[in-house]
């Protein structure tokens, strides 16, 4: 149980600010609810009942799409509840309040010898986001996804109830929660798992590759050695070289094997350099905006991929765990090279898809963006295992990640485009990952999540929340007609 | 300078877009608020006195300009403001142009020490100008976008004789808008400092002896024009800025003997 110490007699911490996608591609002015403790966020549920309006939970707001927005009712900004409320340098188990960052746990347990299980492309989600969302990593082929390493979470439910679930205690809504998306109660409380290592390095090797089919053959070939796969492909590549990319394949250094792992442990060696050849990375996507067009898009790609080649040329590197996890943090705020203002942004396009229809299916996409001229900026490739969660993404199987600028121009002709990318996905029995959502329609979640499971998890939603108090824009659109307060579906 | 009677406005400048004046029942506030409404504007004017604030909107209704949201509220009720500015916000639709232009300068005798009042001129000038600024910054950042304009005065940049008090509240406001200005560069939102010189307004209390005095309405205009032109500091009229280079320059030591 989260201790209650941390009272306070003020009134609710709020705000009224414009909450925003993490992709810039919508967003709404609202009051955002600043919990502090758990008291205050049954404080918050209150406020909202005694309002008659919803509360959409929010962590660092780092999901692509609409997963944290609620526009028409509160935003529950849970960052506020950010304390490490154990960490055991013997087991590597860390309990942790919801608004813990991925970036606090690291910094906490590496000089120990542990790095999280799990984590993100960057550092800054929090745990409790995480867990709603059962995020995964460059390694979920091999170890699962954020709730794989879950022992047990606290959700504040609407009824100001606090219940503890894991794998034993309300297992159904452990698994429900995980990946439920804060629907069925706030996560307020993360008790995780870390992994022992022994070096705050990797061994890191490039494997440049010359399509799509090279792609997927060389990842699966690696994937019972590798500890970490991930794949970049070139949007802007046609014909034979469609698909062509670089692969990273990352490995733990075994113990021993570094001399002296101390240092290497230590949160300075980590740290990401703030200047490339003394330019100051804070001001590096000035410099991406001006290539953030097809023609400068293509040239990137292309010269990445060449460098690639070069690259996996040379032998094996010694990376350093933050630099290969957090690839996306590499250029602060590069986000806003897709523009910041004006409902520009980007949208992810996340396609899981099963093993076997993988590479016919992911060269339909890339070809299907290519022909529509809405070619992805950037194209990321990972190998999933399927997972026990309720509303899960994991399958056996692929998932390719694309990068859609967004403008007000385009906006039309890309959200057509991805329809047909969606039915395309749907029609191989592939699935979606809501925290890159911003397409789904309704009825789609029905086309790739089993009805049994979609009827359990309306069923609870219907017992812990029956007034429907947690709601996100996300919820509303793709699961609108899953637990909709107006027609509960029946089991 | 020559003082216009019509206010010139570009009836387009403002379409679509929402200001939100804070000191609106007279002086600076009220000039600004008539104009932004004349610029097509959506504009929510606060200040305390209500029938100020009334015949303000029957003004601008006459006019026939846009309408103007109007809230009485006293600035150092400091428990107000997230709940009013969250209202105001609500009701324009959003929020572009912020403007702090509250402000209250007692007559002070150059042996008074009355701490009451510099207090309340500490409450309204300094605290209210934090109190309200603070909520609008936090939107504009997490908007990326958005003006931020804090009437300030000419008497912040030396300690005078005559308003210790006041200058220091203007002092701190300056202080206070740059590193707004600073802290919100990089989410692309604006802080305007404004230094007006003398404006024929009420708290000039009728004094005639005083140079360069302009109209409240040129000086909405010059203020406007500044915001517009994302200008850092502006002296208005603009001439008191090498004046204030001259008088900044002086040392102390010389200063203590000029008596002003």
């Amino acid at each position: 149980m989260v201790p209650t110490d941390r009272l306070s007699a003020s009134p609710l911490p709020a705000s009224y600010r414009y909450v925003e996608a993490w992709g810039m591609n919508a967003g709404h002015l609202g009051r955002v609810l600043e919990p502090r403790s758990v008291t205050e966020v049954v404080a918050a549920f209150e406020l909202a009942r005694a309002e008659g309006v919803t509360l959409g939970p929010r962590g660092a707001g780092n999901s692509y799409g609409d997963a944290s927005l609620n526009s028409v009712g509160h935003v529950l900004d849970l960052r506020g509840l950010d304390r490490i409320l154990s960490w055991d340098a013997e087991t590597g188990i860390a309990d942790l309040e919801a608004g813990v960052t991925i970036e606090a746990l690291w910094k906490r347990s590496l000089p120990d010898g542990w790095w999280p299980a799990v984590v993100p492309g960057t550092m800054f989600p929090t745990v409790g986001g995480l867990a709603a969302m059962n995020a995964h990593g460059k390694n979920d082929y091999r170890v699962g996804s954020f709730g794989d390493q879950i022992l047990e979470i606290d959700l504040v439910l609407p009824s100001g109830e606090v219940r503890t679930c894991d794998r034993e205690r309300h297992p159904a809504l452990f698994h429900a929660a995980v990946g439920g998306l804060g629907l069925l109660g706030c996560v307020s409380r993360v008790k995780v798992r870390t992994k022992r290592v022994h070096s705050g390095e990797l061994w890191v090797r490039a494997i440049s590759v010359r399509n799509l089919r090279e792609a997927l053959e060389e990842m699966e070939a690696r994937r019972d050695c590798a500890d970490y796969l991930v794949g970049w492909l070139d949007g802007f590549a046609g014909g034979d070289g469609l698909g062509r990319g670089l692969l990273h394949e990352g490995r733990h250094l075994a113990e021993g094997e570094d001399d002296t792992p101390e240092r290497s442990l230590s949160v300075a060696h980590q740290e990401l350099a703030d200047s490339i050849l003394g330019f100051p990375k804070s001001q590096l996507w000035r410099v991406l905006r001006l290539l953030n067009h097809d023609p400068g898009m293509r040239l990137v790609n292309a010269l990445k991929h060449h460098s690639g080649r070069l690259e996996a040329l040379g032998d094996r590197q010694r990376w350093t765990h933050a630099a290969f996890s957090f690839l996306l943090d590499y250029v602060p705020n590069w986000k806003w090279s897709y523009g910041r203002r004006g409902r520009r942004g980007l949208i992810q396009f996340q396609a899981f898809v099963p093993h076997e229809a993988a590479g016919e299916v992911f060269a339909g996409l890339l070809a299907d963006a290519r022909s529509a001229d809405c070619v992805p900026y950037l194209a990321v490739l990972k190998r999933h295992r399927p997972g026990p969660f309720l509303l899960t993404h994991a399958l056996d199987g692929w998932s390719l990640a694309l990068d859609f600028k967004v403008t007000p121009q385009r906006r039309a002709t890309l959200w057509g485009v991805t329809e047909r990318l969606t039915d395309r996905v749907l029609e191989a029995r592939g699935r979606f990952y809501f925290a890159k959502d911003s397409l789904l329609r309704p009825g789609d979640v029905r086309r790739f999540l089993p009805p049994d499971a979609l009827a359990a998890f309306a069923e609870l939603k219907r017992e812990l929340d029956p007034e429907h108090l947690l709601q996100t824009d996300l919820s509303r659109r793709a699961l609108g007609d899953v637990c909709d307060p107006q027609e509960p579906c029946s089991a | 300078m020559k003082e216009d009677a019509t206010l010139h406005a570009e009836p387009e400048a403002g379409a679509g877009r929402r200001a939100l004046v804070i000191g609106a029942s007279s002086g600076i506030g009220r000039a600004l608020v008539r104009r932004l409404a004349a610029e097509g504007y959506g504009v929510a004017a606060l200040a305390r006195r209500k029938e100020e604030l009334a015949s303000l909107r029957e003004e601008c209704a006459e006019r026939g300009t846009g309408e103007v949201l109007v809230f009485s509220h006293d600035v150092q009720e400091l428990d107000e403001v997230g709940g009013l500015f969250e209202r105001v916000v609500r009701e324009l639709g959003g929020l572009d142009l912020c403007v702090f232009a509250a402000g209250i300068m007692p007559q002070v005798a150059e042996d008074e020490y009355d701490t009451a009042k510099d207090a309340a001129m500490i409450a309204v000038n300094l605290t209210g100008c934090v109190a309200w600024l603070n909520p609008v910054a936090r939107l504009f950042a997490s908007q990326r976008g958005g003006t931020l304009v804090g009437i300030s005065s000419v008497a912040g940049d030396r300690g005078r004789t005559k308003a210790p008090v006041y200058g220091a509240t203007k002092a701190a406001m300056n202080t206070y808008l740059e590193s707004l200005r600073n802290r919100l560069a990089d989410h692309g939102v604006h802080v305007c400092t404004i230094k007006p010189g003398f404006v024929d307004t009420a708290m000039l209390g009728g004094a005639d002896d005083l140079p360069w005095v302009v109209s409240a309405d040129t000086a909405a205009r010059r203020i406007l024009r500044a915001a517009r032109w994302r200008v850092n500091v502006r002296y208005v009229p603009m001439r008191w800025w090498w004046v204030m280079a001259v008088i900044r320059a002086v040392p102390s030591w010389l200063f203590s003997r000029f008596r002003i």
